[in-house]
């Protein structure tokens, strides 16, 4: 028997959803972490079993948590009464320190501050967790600072892929209003060494060696933001997507502006079309039509709500250009909330499953590809993260 | 025995009820009551204090016997009454407006 486990990270704790091959009777399951900010809870692709989850707090900082079971019961990895044979605790799996040693790149202490002025690199928490796609003990962490980190012993212990702050640019990056996030992590099925990130403000970037070293892929990008506005980088790139069995085809949700590349990011070009903004957080690829795209259109940089308070996710079934907007199920009144860069997810079910949360608290899901919705849940607290599991 | 009340996340995330109790060799001072506590609660290590630098989280204050000893150095002996377990040193979160 198929189903589907949405895993749903909120500002006030974690929340899963399960239902099966239908989505139309749910249980809840939550909160767990009940207070602290979930930015992210993402399950490991070779074992469904294996989900990772950030929690969060301005007062107690990072803390990694880990399941085995799909979400029934967690532990934070390496974090009991064990020790290594020195008597110190086995592992640390909420320590992000920044790599500064000389033998692996260029490590970096500053990059630009608000003011220009060079400011030092200082964790604060991590947005986007990644697991392995072959391995579920190996998982990558995007971090705010930017930077990425990856564990390869089930999140016990971390080290930084300092090649991405030391490729060069990293003295030109500079925190977008959220902070300076690294919140995109793309792993390519096809090619086990590339990886795509992203990073506000600085944009995408590359690595095609396991995370060693690195490059900017920002090319067809335009900021009328930043002072030249086809910039190496500086771009704020807020989420990219692929369709997994074609991953040379990359969609891009900016600041503004959707985008699409044909060729791994070396170069984008502008898909906007007819949406009535192109300004939003999420974009994701249905599962089965790779050309089929989905995003949620915000009205402005300054207004992160909806156009004339109807909540509509746009879809896109010819790679970009050409949108058609889905309401069926979806509030065309009075609607105000946003929904945020993680918050959207497909499953791989037929026909095709698509879910977002909303910073109002609502997670809604369609099993039909998005041609209706209904709520999951109505009052969860802000959602910050949605990720499906398909389960066979 | 030492005793120290944790603000009820980390009471939560350390698996606790209640006030933890730890035996703190040597000198008790602040340092080495939380080196304690980290020893002992593995998970807790990066919570209280920052990675790395041991600094204490801008967030969390260190009060006993009505006292605010969060600007007192962590090298400094606590008050007798922590000593000699009559009163815990509590780790408190700041208050959070709205």
């Amino acid at each position: 028997m198929s189903g589907v486990r949405v895993l749903v990270g909120t500002r006030k704790g974690a929340f899963i959803l399960t239902a099966d091959g239908k989505r139309a009777q749910w249980k809840v399951s939550g909160p767990h972490f009940p207070g602290w900010e979930m930015y992210h809870v993402k399950g490991s692709p070779a074992d469904p079993n294996r989900v990772y989850a950030s929690q969060s707090s301005g007062w107690f900082g990072q803390v990694i948590q880990r399941s085995c079971d799909g979400g029934k019961t967690w532990e934070t990895p390496g974090g009991g009464l064990t020790t290594t044979p020195g008597g110190m605790p086995a592992g640390e799996s909420n320590k992000f320190v920044y790599d500064t040693s000389p033998g692996t790149g260029k490590p970096l202490t500053t990059h630009q501050w608000y003011d220009g002025t060079q400011h030092p690199w200082e964790f604060k928490r991590v947005w986007h967790l990644e697991p392995s796609l072959t391995d579920p003990d190996t998982v990558y962490a995007g971090v705010e600072d930017a930077a990425l980190f990856r564990s390869s012993d089930g999140g016990k212990t971390w080290q930084e892929l300092a090649g991405l702050r030391g490729h060069g640019t990293g003295p030109k990056w500079q925190p977008g209003a959220g902070g300076m996030c690294l919140h995109t992590i793309v792993l390519d099925p096809s090619r086990p060494g590339r990886i795509h990130v992203a990073i506000s403000a600085a944009g995408a970037f590359r690595s095609d060696d396991g995370g060693t070293t690195w490059k900017p892929t920002n090319r067809g990008l335009r900021s009328q933001y930043i002072p030249d506005p086809t910039a190496e980088v500086g771009h704020c790139v807020h989420r990219i997507a692929m369709h997994a069995p074609r991953p040379n085809v990359l969609f891009m949700q900016k600041h503004w502006d959707v985008m699409r590349s044909d060729d791994a990011g070396d170069t984008w070009r502008e898909v906007s079309g007819n949406l009535p903004t192109d300004f939003g957080f999420v974009i994701d690829v249905h599962a089965h039509e790779p050309e089929t795209v989905y995003v949620v259109p915000i009205k402005s940089d300054s207004e992160h709500f909806p156009l004339d308070g109807q909540l509509r996710v746009y879809r896109s079934r010819t790679g970009g250009d050409e949108w058609e907007a889905l309401t069926q199920g979806l509030p065309q009144r009075d609607c105000y909330v946003n929904v945020l860069r993680d918050a959207m997810a497909v499953d791989a079910l037929e026909p095709g499953g698509v879910y977002f949360g909303t910073t109002g608290g609502q997670v809604y899901a369609s099993a039909d590809s998005g041609d209706s919705w209904a709520p999951i849940v109505r009052d969860l607290p802000a959602v910050l993260s949605v990720e499906v599991q398909t389960l066979r | 025995m030492i005793r120290v009340a944790l603000p009820p996340h980390l009471r939560t995330l350390a698996r606790v009820k209640g006030e933890v109790t730890l035996d703190v060799p040597g000198r008790v001072t602040r340092a080495a009551v939380l080196d304690a506590l980290e020893a002992g609660y593995p998970m807790l290590r990066g919570t209280i204090r920052e990675h790395g630098t041991q600094q204490r989280r801008p967030f969390l204050r260190f009060f006993a016997c009505q006292r605010d000893l969060t600007h007192e150095s962590a090298d400094a002996p606590l008050p007798e009454a922590v000593t000699s377990g009559a009163e815990p040193l509590l780790v408190v979160g700041a208050i959070a407006g709205g």
